[in-house]
């Protein structure tokens, strides 16, 4: 037995603990007033809504929305405790975002009710409550969650759930209905398991690739100043690209089956650091697409009513025109730089226009302006996920954290990028902003799991002291 | 790992740079385009909240907005419809609708266009209700109901356009039969529906603005883009000549024509007939002969300087008149006189007169003379813009000398008024074997200095089936719209 050394100086590492522990106060004390702001936001929204539609208040809903804000006081408590070092800026941006969705959703059910003769349009009060719902399963997770290196253990499992997630509106008695088989009803509720699915195909992803990525990063023949893998460690790419044109083909479904493979192309770039993987994951995808648009129909008419929106054929189509895509245009348009204000525009004239087009619809009723503040709290977001990302030390973190936030990124982009004509437009949700359930629990589930990681990055390397 | 995901990250931003990108170019950069799409609803509706401008003819409110208490706000109101419908349209919200000037210049009248920027802003600022701007026409009432009587009075459905040569005021635009607007502007979506229906079947076609949308075959008024294609080609003058049977078979083929009335041009029994002689005369057989040395590109070039192929914005837009391509020497030969596939709508035939009458420049027609804003103050006014030269200023002389003629000694006898030297040409288009003639005149008048142009063109023979003709039906009409404005 040896003495144990005296450490240098002892005062020293407890001063630098304290400082975490401040440090830790300060991120949290950060966050609260973050989530006052965000409070008050969401809470003007909501007012203004009703002072624009209605011409008064109407003090349930306000209550409704109050008592969901008070849910990210809960969570931010069960941070203070659980996950003091915790990211300050994802709860406050997410809340937000969440907010103005919801209050937009709640805006429309307004304009139904007055315009097209719609009596109880609750879509609001449901997206609210989807929303309490998402915080609790947030606080239940980042109290659970301990480590997020747990999930790191069931790896295959997550990827087992999630293959088994997307093929579950194939079961008859489960299949939801709809023209893409995406959705499933149990007990009298819709829900999409495909947005589960891509949490627990992330999961799995940073799990087999930290796992394998020694193998696929051996090296490969340098064509053209890149580095190709080899031939047989295609393998698991092309495994999931099938599984991402099953997605496109079988369910009908062409932006889910982007959005996986472009995270699975991510996080193997991420994970190997070979641009090969990208070029031929690019040359894949870009081959699948033109295939669909050749092989299904759908696909092409997408294509087409990206090319030839203003065609007036393709307008009046009553079948896959351009008809909501012109109309989304046209709202962005008539909003202009500075809005029609809250409750003020005409966002119901286009269709769908909760859940699709619920960025043109923020953007004719707040403008342009109103537009970049959203596409900047999506940045802070997904910049905290890649400041995670850069910061962690522990490679499965690491990838999960960039994956999730890459995955939040791209998302905005097909869905952004596909009303105002960038990209053909494919249906997926836009992120805490578009009215649906499934979508706003599986974005909150990634908020607590980036907060988790990026509480754990703070963490180490632990210091013990005595 | 870093390394990679820093790059990844500069990929997302690349993302987010284009989204910002594109939602700039929608909400700022093309932000009016898009709202003056006709598709666009939001803009439609938005137009019917305010309180539109009047429209406003001769200091006559000829449309204007009364407040109602449902959803819409403001009702349209058409004074004596009947006469302005060609002109006024109308709109509605409950049937999405706007139609004639109402919608060419709806942006303007609800205060949405530029022009009405700063009102709109002091609107705002003071929390005034905004309204929108009011609109001056070109047109003379009193020269838009003479046309329009003289129409009416005799039963005939066609349509009269008068043009200021020397700067394209259109001084009236008629159609006939005209409808009462208000009949489409209730906001009882069955009972404005229904009336719309009535006048959709009605077989006289109320609805069609013949003045600026029906293609017609111009007839003999088209000799006079011939006789200027001639003049312009160098290779003619007025004096030049052409054989003069009683019957000339066309090329290729066995089909003879003759001219009206059959004989030799103008009753002489001369070997030959001048082109001023064809013209003064409206013969066909020497306008054949001539078409067929013109050739038809030279016609069409000449035309087109007229306006063929292309729309008038007045700012209620014209279909587009034409002439056809690739013919054979007979069907050539048939466009020399106007007929074959030769289309025309009134005011290009109108367009093509006053460019005669104006030394050869033709102005671009047009229908309103200023937007004036709710304080009355004048947000725009429109100076008189060249469409461009059509024939040199000679050429439009000879022209002239040639139509005068044909007023004054030829076939266009009826448009003579007294004191005054009226320029003139007559058309009387076939339609089929069977079918009535359509009847046309243009012309204008005083020939040294005009002041007003006119085409008129009446539909179904004036109801003579083909024993009427353009001097004896329409010639009457312009001389009275001519007489209108001399007056003045």
């Amino acid at each position: 037995m040896t003495d144990t050394v005296e450490s240098p100086a002892p005062d020293r590492r407890v001063k630098k603990e304290l400082r975490r522990v401040q440090k830790a106060q300060r991120l949290r004390n950060r966050e609260l007033l973050l989530l006052v702001f965000a409070f008050a936001i969401t809470g003007a929204a909501f007012v203004l809504v009703q002072f624009g539609a209605l011409g008064h208040i109407e003090l349930p809903i306000l209550v409704i929305v109050a008592a969901a804000c008070a849910l990210t006081l809960v969570l931010h408590i069960v941070l203070r405790v659980r996950a003091s070092q915790a990211d300050p800026f994802l709860v406050p941006v997410a809340l937000l975002l969440t907010g103005l969705g919801t209050a937009m959703i709640y805006r429309l059910d307004l304009a139904y009710e007055a315009n097209q003769g719609i009596e109880n349009s609750n879509n609001g009060q449901h997206q609210l409550m989807f929303a309490m719902l998402s915080i609790v399963l947030c606080i239940v997770l980042v109290w659970a969650l301990s480590n997020h290196r747990i999930l790191f253990r069931y790896t295959y499992i997550f990827g087992f759930v999630g293959v088994i997630l997307l093929a579950l509106p194939f079961v008859p008695f489960l299949n939801g209905g709809g023209n893409a088989v995406v959705w499933i009803t149990v007990f009298g509720f819709n829900f999409q398991p495909g947005e589960i699915a891509k949490i627990c195909l992330a999961i799995f992803f940073a799990g087999y690739l930290v796992r394998t990525r020694e193998s696929l990063t051996s090296t490969g023949k340098r064509v053209l100043g890149f580095t190709f893998p080899r031939a047989r460690e295609f393998g698991p790419l092309l495994v999931i690209w099938l599984i991402s044109m099953g997605i496109i083909v079988l369910q009908r479904d062409l932006g889910t089956g982007i959005l996986i493979f472009g995270m699975f192309v991510a996080m193997l770039y991420v994970a190997t650091g070979k641009t090969g993987w990208v070029l031929i994951g690019v040359f894949l995808a870009a081959a699948g697409a033109v295939a669909a648009t050749f092989v299904m129909p759908y696909v092409h008419n997408r294509f087409n009513a990206w090319i030839h929106a203003f065609d007036s054929d393709l307008y009046n189509d009553p079948s896959g025109g351009s008809y909501q895509l012109v109309n989304g245009i046209f709202g962005l348009a008539h909003g202009g730089m500075f809005g029609t204000g809250l409750g003020q525009g005409r966002p119901d004239l286009t269709p769908v226009a909760g859940s699709d087009y619920i960025v043109p619809s923020l953007g004719e009723e707040l403008g342009l302006v109103g537009v970049f503040a959203i596409l900047a709290l999506y940045l802070v977001f997904v910049s905290r996920g890649a400041h995670v990302g850069v910061a962690g030390q522990d490679d499965f973190g690491k990838l999960l954290a960039t994956g999730l936030s890459f995955t939040i990124a791209l998302q905005v982009f097909i869905m952004v990028g596909g009303v105002t004509r960038v990209i053909p437009l494919t249906g997926l949700t836009t992120p805490f902003l578009a009215a649906g359930g499934s979508s706003l629990v599986a974005n909150w589930l990634i908020v607590a799991i980036l907060l988790r990681v990026s509480d754990a990055v703070r963490r180490q390397p632990r210091v013990v002291i005595g | 790992m870093t390394k990679e995901i820093r790059r990844l990250s500069i990929i997302v931003a690349f993302m987010f740079v284009a989204l910002f990108a594109s939602t700039s170019v929608i909400q700022v950069v093309q932000a009016s385009e898009l709202n003056a799409d006709p598709n666009n609803r939001r803009a439609q509706y938005d137009r019917y909240e305010v309180r539109r401008g009047p429209i406003i003819a001769g200091g006559e409110q000829i449309a204007r907005s009364q407040a109602t208490d449902d959803e819409f706000a403001y009702q349209r109101v058409y004074e004596e419809s009947d006469l302005w419908s060609g002109i006024t349209g109308w709109i509605n919200p409950v049937l999405g609708s706007e139609t004639g000037i109402e919608q060419a210049m709806s942006q303007e009248l609800s205060g949405f266009a530029d022009s009405g920027f700063l009102a709109r802003l002091n609107q705002i600022v003071t929390g005034q209700e905004p309204r929108g701007s009011s609109l001056e026409l070109t047109v003379d009432p009193t020269v838009q109901r003479t046309a329009r009587d003289a129409m009416t009075s005799m039963g005939y459905s066609g349509a009269v356009v008068a043009i200021e040569p020397d700067t394209g005021r259109i001084l009236a635009l008629v159609t006939t039969p005209g409808f009462d607007a208000n009949a489409l502007t209730a906001h009882d979506v069955d009972q404005v529906t229904a009336a719309y229906d009535e006048l959709d079947a009605d077989e006289r076609n109320p609805l069609i603005n013949r003045a600026l949308n029906t293609l017609y075959a111009p007839g003999s008024t088209f000799k006079l883009v011939v006789a200027a294609a001639a003049l312009a080609s160098g290779d003619f003058t007025a004096e030049s000549t052409f054989d003069n049977p009683s019957e000339y078979t066309l090329p290729g083929t066995s089909f003879k024509i003759r001219n009206a009335p059959f004989g030799p041009c103008g009753g002489s029994s001369a070997e030959t007939v001048s082109l001023a002689d064809a013209i003064t005369y409206s013969c066909n057989i020497p306008m054949a002969q001539l078409a067929e040395e013109l050739g038809e590109d030279a016609i069409r070039e000449q035309a087109e300087k007229f306006g063929f192929g292309s729309s008038f914005d007045t700012p209620i837009a014209s279909a587009v008149s034409s002439y056809p391509t690739g013919m054979s020497d007979d069907k050539l030969a048939q466009t020399g006189y106007g007929q074959y596939d030769v289309r025309t709508t009134p005011l290009q035939v109108a367009q093509w007169t006053a460019a005669i009458a104006n030394d050869g420049v033709e102005m671009d027609p047009w229908l309103v003379d200023q937007i004036v804003g709710d304080d009355l103050s004048v947000q725009k006014k429109y100076d008189p813009s060249e469409r461009g030269r059509a024939l040199d200023a000679d050429d439009a002389e000879s022209v002239t000398e040639m139509m005068v003629s044909s007023v004054a000694v030829g076939a266009s006898s009826n448009a003579r008024i007294e004191g005054v030297d009226v320029a003139g040409k007559t058309g009387t288009a076939e339609n089929g074997p069977e079918d009535p003639y359509t009847l046309w005149f243009a012309g204008f008048a005083p020939a040294e200095n005009p002041e007003v142009a006119v085409a008129v063109v009446v539909e179904d023979g004036g109801g003579q089936g083909q024993s009427g003709d353009g001097n004896t039906i329409a010639a009457p009409i312009a001389k009275k719209v001519m007489e209108a404005v001399l007056a003045q």
